[in-house]
């Protein structure tokens, strides 16, 4: 028998191996192998383990070092020092930027130490491929539990007690969305996942299924149990390779062990799992919508009510419920719904999960109790803004949501709250963004997102969001004129007032709350023709100013077009007739020089 | 349908359409099987030629026009053939806030092609995507299965000249 002394806990999740995680799987493999350790030494790949800032990272268990930035060239090294000798390689510590410390411990790392992992508790610590690692940790023990000594009722009870709102972002009460259904009347009923994850920005249902896959199906089955449903479809971006993937083996596995399928661990019950795949449309990610696209049709919206949970996938009572609102479900029935209240705020119960990302230091996926300041969140477990760079503002909820500026940065993680300023919860996406983004084009940017994704079925939302665009597009072009605000403005609100769907419900709302905070910066567009943040291109002139120009001749060197003339000792200047405004001297210039 | 006579195209060859009636033999008569149908035979050949669509919407029953309805709503399908690299860009929030911009600009100038087109001489096809769901590396693009993070304007041409 082969004796595993250590294993080796290697992300495998999509940042880290876009940062060649394989490679370095591969050489360690073999260098294993070549010194005679392989039997004692597993590495283990698990799903994302949240740190992506500095991937690829692996943990050394039993003792807990955690290493960061690995490459194959090191692997070497590693063995020799670290496997052989026994003596950890400090150079792959996690670096504190702030005091310089390193740290070799996990939970040491400020990073994770202001975290509280309940959906993500196993993500880097199980094989998310092998089912008998999720059932070690208590795994199936919700599901049994359920199916063995609660009625439906006593579960849906427990859910309510629990306080658990959606996650997908409306944050609708899971116990009395599951009541709904399971009072319809019918014989055949559905749940469904929504894995759709349509929030440019956004990146943690993903990590979920791919960390930790079976969660969501057991999940699946309590539910399934609460409303006497006996099919379930999760729907998956077709982007999602990897989680796709998994889930496959997850869905197979628990075949295997009598999770799935008829007369589930022998009490009668029967209960299976199929996998859809969407094919890129963010409003299938809209329940209505997502339901048409199962039924293979063009994935478009219908007025509500009938509400699914009364007329749903194939007009039979259904539940729709996200990733991340469906990993919760096993604790809850595992310890119960009070133990599970006990964290959070009044209206808001449990943790949330956010996608950190955009101008922060340590971008990756973070949990925390709901409760926790904007301010801990960027700041402490995010690292602050890099470069030394000022914060302006962050963006929650992707596309529905709003920015939440500097004054508001103490409102806590909470659903009326952060409504409160003008934003939403959202499906837990965080962009940070610095004082050199500018308000307007990012007003733009998501109007663009939105236009391009309204399925064109009711005229507010397909005509109102193509408006909107155009006059957004007409202000970063330096062709704004006087009103054209009140008409952003006014437009909003209609759009928000007669649109179908979620989508155009909500989809005016990065324009209203960049108006909300950033006016000035909008007239500055107008009236002056000037984009303080120096990002419109067609606002900026091109010019260097000799008083500020230190000389340095770093936008001489980098400009692709020769347009630019710097001697030793003198000021740098651009030849518009050359210049072909790429803006590399602006990104070059550390001395805001150019404008 | 199986048996029925395919129609010629330059860019499906016999052993492509042999692939293509299984596919369409499998899913026949399950409800809702279309978008499954177009994605696997996009995988075979790469595009969906409208004379593609015909065959599906022929061999699963359907009206042509529910065919190419879903075809044109989901952004997976593409009507147009694709250049010999495909490049993806992506127009994520984090990717956005990093810079893509300038990135998207320096391909479309250098290459002549623009987003959601293909250059003239079919070397590239480029596309803005939404999130990749690697934020941390942003800004990120993909050419083919390769992944570039951190990609800054003054470095993409360079990444992109090995890919003839
Ligand atoms: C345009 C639009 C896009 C949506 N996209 C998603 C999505 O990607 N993932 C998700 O879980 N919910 C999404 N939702 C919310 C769903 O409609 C639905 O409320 C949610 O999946 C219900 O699950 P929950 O109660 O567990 O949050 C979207 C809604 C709208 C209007
Ligand atoms: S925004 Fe580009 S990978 Fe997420």
């Amino acid at each position: 028998m082969n004796q595993v002394r250590t294993q080796l806990m290697l992300c495998g999740g999509t940042g880290c191996r876009a940062n060649r995680s394989e490679a370095f799987r591969e050489t360690l493999q073999q260098e294993l192998e070549r010194r005679g350790l392989a039997r004692e030494i597993e590495i283990v790949e698990t799903g994302c383990n949240g740190f992506c800032a500095v991937g690829p990272v692996m943990l050394v268990q039993p003792e807990g070092i955690f290493y960061q930035k690995l490459t194959p060239e090191i692997v070497p090294h590693l063995v020799e020092e670290h496997f052989l000798k026994g003596r950890p390689v400090k150079k792959l510590f996690y670096v504190e930027p702030a005091s310089k410390e390193t740290i070799p411990k996990m939970e040491e790392i400020p990073f994770f130490a202001h975290q509280m992992f309940w959906v993500m508790r196993n993500k880097g610590v199980i094989d998310p491929e092998k089912i008998d690692e999720y059932i070690a940790r208590d795994g199936y023990f919700g599901a049994a539990k359920a199916l063995r000594e609660m009625t439906p009722e006593q579960i849906i009870e427990e859910v309510k007690i629990s306080g658990l709102r959606g996650r997908g972002g409306a944050g609708f009460p899971t116990g009395i969305k599951w009541e709904f259904a399971r009072k319809s009347p019918g014989g055949v009923k559905y749940v469904l996942c929504n894995a759709d994850e349509g929030d440019p920005g956004a990146f943690m249902d993903r990590s979920v299924l791919e960390a930790d896959p079976h969660a969501v199906l057991e999940g699946m089955i309590i539910a399934a149990r609460a409303i006497d449903a006996h099919r379930g479809y999760i729907y998956v971006r077709t982007e999602y390779p990897l989680a796709i993937r998994r889930l496959e083996i997850a869905i197979r596995q628990a075949r295997e062990y009598g999770l799935l399928g008829k007369d589930i661990l022998g009490t009668g019950f029967d209960f299976d799992i199929e996998i859809y795949q969407g094919a890129g449309a963010f409003v299938c990610g809209e329940e209505t919508a997502l339901m048409r696209s199962i039924e293979g049709k063009r994935g478009m919206p219908r007025p509500r009510p009938p509400f699914p949970a009364v007329k749903g996938l194939w007009e039979k009572p259904t539940v729709l419920n996200n990733v991340e609102t469906l990993a919760n479900i096993p604790l809850i029935i595992t310890h119960g719904g009070r133990w599970f209240a006990s964290v959070g705020t009044e209206g808001s119960k449990g943790t949330k999960v956010f996608a950190l990302s955009g101008d922060v230091n340590n971008i990756g996926l973070v949990e925390v109790p709901m409760g926790t300041s904007l301010r801990r969140l960027i700041f402490e477990i995010g690292g602050g803004i890099p470069r030394k760079k000022k914060f302006k503002a962050v963006q929650l909820g992707g596309p529905s949501g709003g920015c939440v500026p500097e004054q508001y940065l103490d409102i806590p993680v909470d659903y009326e709250e952060i409504a409160k300023v003008g934003a939403i919860m959202g499906s837990g996406g965080v962009i940070v963004m610095d004082h050199e983004t500018c308000m307007v084009d990012m007003a733009r940017f998501f109007m663009d997102f939105v236009q391009d994704e309204s399925c064109g079925k009711c005229t507010p939302c397909r005509e109102g969001t193509r408006r909107l665009l155009e006059i957004l597009e007409k202000l970063c072009e330096g062709r704004g004129e006087p009103g054209d605000l009140e008409t952003l403005e006014e437009l909003s609100r209609i759009i928000k007032e007669s649109s179908l769907c979620g989508l155009g419900q909500t989809g005016p709302n990065p324009v209203l709350s960049t108006l909300r905070y950033f006016r000035e910066e909008y007239e500055a567009h107008i009236f002056e023709k000037r984009c303080p943040a120096k990002r419109c291109v067609a606002l900026l002139k091109f010019e260097i100013d000799p008083e500020v120009c230190t000389q340095c001749g770093a936008c001489f060197r980098a400009c692709p077009a020769g347009a630019i003339a710097w001697k030793k000792k003198e000021p740098a200047r651009i030849d518009k007739e050359k210049c072909i405004r790429c803006m590399t001297c602006f990104e070059k210039c550390r001395f805001d020089a150019i404008s | 349908m199986a048996g029925l006579p395919h129609p010629e195209h330059p860019d499906i060859t016999a052993a492509m359409w042999e692939q293509i009636d299984a596919v369409i033999e499998r899913h026949r008569g399950v409800p809702g099987s279309v978008i499954a149908v177009l994605r696997e035979c996009q995988q075979i050949v790469g595009y969906l030629p409208v004379e593609l669509i015909d065959a599906i919407a022929a061999g699963l029953n359907l009206p042509r026009s529910d065919v190419f309805g879903v075809a044109s709503f989901y952004s997976l399908f593409s009507l147009k053939p694709k250049g010999r690299n495909l490049i993806k860009v992506c127009m994520g929030t984090a990717c956005y806030v990093k810079g893509i911009k300038e990135v998207i600009t320096r391909i479309e100038a250098h290459f002549r092609v623009a987003p959601g087109g293909t250059s003239a001489d079919r070397r590239f096809s480029l596309e803005a995507v939404r999130c990749l769901g690697a934020c941390g590396l942003a800004p990120v693009m993909v050419v083919n299965s390769d992944t570039y993070g951190d990609m800054k304007a003054d470095r993409v041409i360079e990444v992109l000249e090995p890919y003839s």
